[in-house]
């Protein structure tokens, strides 16, 4: 699937306002503004602390065309699953609930009620937008964060030491019908999962790679460029997962090296040659084992 | 119709009567029975509701206030450790406004493990913004539970029912079940004044800066306030059909009393027994229970206390490095009464993680204060072997 945005692919209607909050070349509005379109009006979203939680602006402002329910750090699953208790105690069955999350509140403080969630299989779809680190709170290390970066709170003389948590198979072990990656950089990709997600029942997972100019360091205008460039090393393969079971590749990764990649951001300016051959070498493993889940389907 | 019931069954019959709609809890001693009939009535279809089985407690809230965000009836129990484990998300629930009612039995928080009565787990939340309503009998729970929500949903404050571990949650006593429709008439389907709506999108929770955060607090200090009035008028209603109200504090047998205790719980069972015997002998000792803790009722207690000598406290419950929490509130609710009006206030605290207060206990607690003896510390603990 060609990854140019052909007009008659992305639906006109926008649910997301411009003059929201979020600095120049984030991301995280892009990856709004393509689930938003693909979910459409009759959705409902739950947002716990994040970015985001700025980036859709102060009461009583709102820059989303749908209901948003601004929520605790921890809670974006619990909230979503009474919510989409309550339409259905009322008779609706057609909204959408959808969690909307960084990775903090996802991969961290978030993940104990979104595996409840995932377990009960409640009728959700829940998005995860990761920029690989607390972003809100002034670019702290979460467990997303990937080895060898630089945050505040892993300063360049210690940076991350440990590996980034593969959140797309914990979710995958819940055995929910649908679990997907996705990038902010390959929206058409990004519609399709959507458009799929929605169509299934029970809890359905997207976790969607969102560069972030400021905690990862680069030039606001890179941020599709580098999104590009974690899928085509292999750093973050675009996948999806069916009932925990069926692993599917939804994209071609051509497997370039990952020291331009790397070289790229200012968060990884301290890496050593050798260290940069280290981080291609597990890329490398990851992948050899991610082609024989796919190749066994499971 | 009438039913020999435990407590814990009679709040599960009053939210199946309240026909809450979502239900979401984690089950916790002592609290257990009430989410495991619940979920008896909604397997057998007598309650047509949704019980999320939720993974903790804080998740217990968060699916609460999200029904209730959505224009749903919720529900939840809880006790102790569970409820310090919401604390987070009991403010998020006053602060987004929604009248969640949440059943809580009061359990002695850790460590060491205790599983018996103490109300300093409630008392912690005092300061969340919850209306707070003290049970001392199993119909007394039924019918607050019923009415916890029809207040909860006039105001837009959630309210939370408490009950003694045991005492009341395991002591069975024969409880008067209201018929349904007398119920669906005093608690139509509730009718959110706002709610999550894809046909009139809105935001709840947003940042809200200085110039306006004040504002939203004010806002459910008034609707506190409010609660006064309309606690009374709830309470008139529930009596008209079902001749039973409470009040948010009962004076008993306090006329000529030169001495009143203050109690709460079921404490208050016992003191009654204390004080009828005592009656008999013409002491003029009397009582006030306290029903209401949030909103605190502080021109009811100052009109019941007004000119009293001397009042005892029985505080079940500690604010360690201060004194018993009713106490305290009280001292500073008596403060601005005239000084000869000002009865004389000694606290008491008692009967901490299930220690049991019995008849004597009360009977020396009243010889105490009467003795007029000099007091070394603002709050007597009683019977602790230092
Ligand atoms: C219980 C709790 N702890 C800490 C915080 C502070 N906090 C708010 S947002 C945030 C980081 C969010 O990180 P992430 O989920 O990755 O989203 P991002 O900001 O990166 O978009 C933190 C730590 C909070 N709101 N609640
Ligand atoms: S800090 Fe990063 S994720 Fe947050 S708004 Fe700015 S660019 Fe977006
Ligand atoms: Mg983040």
């Amino acid at each position: 699937m060609s990854q140019l945005m052909i007009a008659d692919q992305v639906p006109g209607d926008e649910l997301m306002a411009s003059g929201h909050l979020a600095c120049p070349g984030c991301g995280a509005p892009m990856a709004m503004r393509m689930v938003l379109k693909a979910l459409g009006p009759k959705t409902v979203v739950v947002m716990p602390a994040c970015c985001w939680s700025i980036i859709a602006g102060p009461w009583p402002q709102s820059s989303l065309g749908v209901p948003l329910y601004h929520t605790a750090f921890e809670t974006g699953a619990a909230v979503a699953s009474g919510v989409k208790a309550a339409l259905e105690m009322r008779g609706d069955r057609q909204t959408t609930v959808m969690v909307w999350a960084g990775d903090g509140g996802t991969f961290d403080i978030g993940l104990q009620a979104l595996s409840g969630a995932a377990e009960r299989n409640e009728d959700i779809i829940y998005c995860c937008y990761d920029n690989e680190a607390y972003m809100n709170t002034g670019i702290q290390r979460s467990s997303a964060t990937p080895w060898g970066a630089w945050t505040t709170t892993t300063p360049a003389a210690h940076p991350e030491s440990n590996a980034k948590k593969d959140i797309l198979a914990i979710l995958a072990a819940h055995r929910i019908p649908y679990a997907a990656t996705a990038s902010v950089a390959y929206p058409v990709d990004l519609l399709e999962k959507v458009r799929k997600a929605k169509a299934i029942r029970g809890t359905r997972f997207l976790h969607i790679l969102s560069p972030c100019p400021p905690g990862w360091k680069y030039e606001d205008d890179a941020t599709v460029e580098l999104g590009r460039m974690a899928v085509q090393t292999r750093v973050f393969p675009l996948l999806e997962v069916e009932d925990g079971v069926t692993w599917r590749f939804t994209a071609e990764h051509a497997g370039d090296a990952v020291e331009p990649y790397l070289r790229r951001q200012g968060r990884f300016r301290h890496l050593t040659a050798d260290q940069i051959e280290g981080v291609q070498a597990s890329v490398d493993a990851r992948w050899a084992a991610l082609e024989r889940r796919v190749a066994n389907g499971t | 119709m009438k039913k020999v019931m435990v407590g814990n069954h009679a709040v599960s019959w009053g939210a199946r009567l309240a026909r809450v709609e979502v239900i979401s809890a984690y089950p916790i001693t002592p609290q257990t029975q009430v989410v495991e009939e619940l979920s008896e009535m909604c397997a057998d279809g007598r309650l047509a509701a949704r019980f999320i089985k939720v993974e903790s407690e804080h998740s217990a809230m968060a699916a609460c206030i999200g029904a209730s965000a959505a224009g749903a009836r919720a529900f939840t129990a809880t006790s102790s450790q569970g409820l310090a484990l919401m604390h987070e998300m009991l403010h998020w629930a006053t602060g987004g406004r929604h009248p969640v009612v949440l059943a809580n039995i009061n359990r002695a928080l850790g460590p060491g493990w205790n599983i018996w009565t103490d109300q300093t787990d409630s008392l912690s939340q005092r300061d969340t913004g919850w209306v707070q309503l003290y049970c001392e009998t199993n119909q007394e729970v039924l019918d607050t539970t019923v009415m916890a929500f029809r207040l909860a949903e006039t105001v837009d404050l959630p309210v939370m029912i408490v009950l003694d571990a045991f005492y009341l949650s395991h002591t069975a006593e024969p409880v008067d079940i209201p018929d349904q429709e007398v119920v669906d008439v005093f608690l139509p389907t509730r009718e959110a004044h706002r709610k999550l709506d894809v046909n009139d999108p809105h935001a709840f929770g947003a940042l809200v800066r200085p110039d306006s955060y004040m504002e939203m607090r004010w806002q459910q200090q008034e609707a506190m306030d409010r609660t006064h009035d309309v606690f009374e008028a709830v309470e008139r209603e529930w009596q008209r059909l079902t001749g039973r109200r409470y009040g948010a504090i009962e004076s008993y047998r306090a006329r000529d009393a030169d001495l009143l205790l203050v109690t709460s719980g079921t404490i208050t069972s016992t003191a009654r027994s204390v004080i009828d015997r005592r009656r008999e002998r013409g002491d003029a000792v009397g009582l006030v229970k306290v029903k209401m803790f949030r909103p605190f009722p502080t021109a009811a207690l100052r009109a019941a206390l007004s000119g009293v000598s001397r009042v005892a406290v029985l505080d079940r419950n500690v604010s360690v490095g201060h004194a018993g929490i009713f106490a305290e509130e009280l001292r500073s609710a008596l403060y601005d009464l005239p000084p000869d009006d000002r009865p004389r206030v000694q606290g008491f605290v008692l009967g901490l993680g299930g220690r049991d207060v019995t008849p004597a206990v009360i009977d020396r607690i009243i010889d105490a204060v009467r003795e007029d003896r000099p007091i070394e510390r603002e709050d007597l603990w009683v019977g602790v072997n230092p």
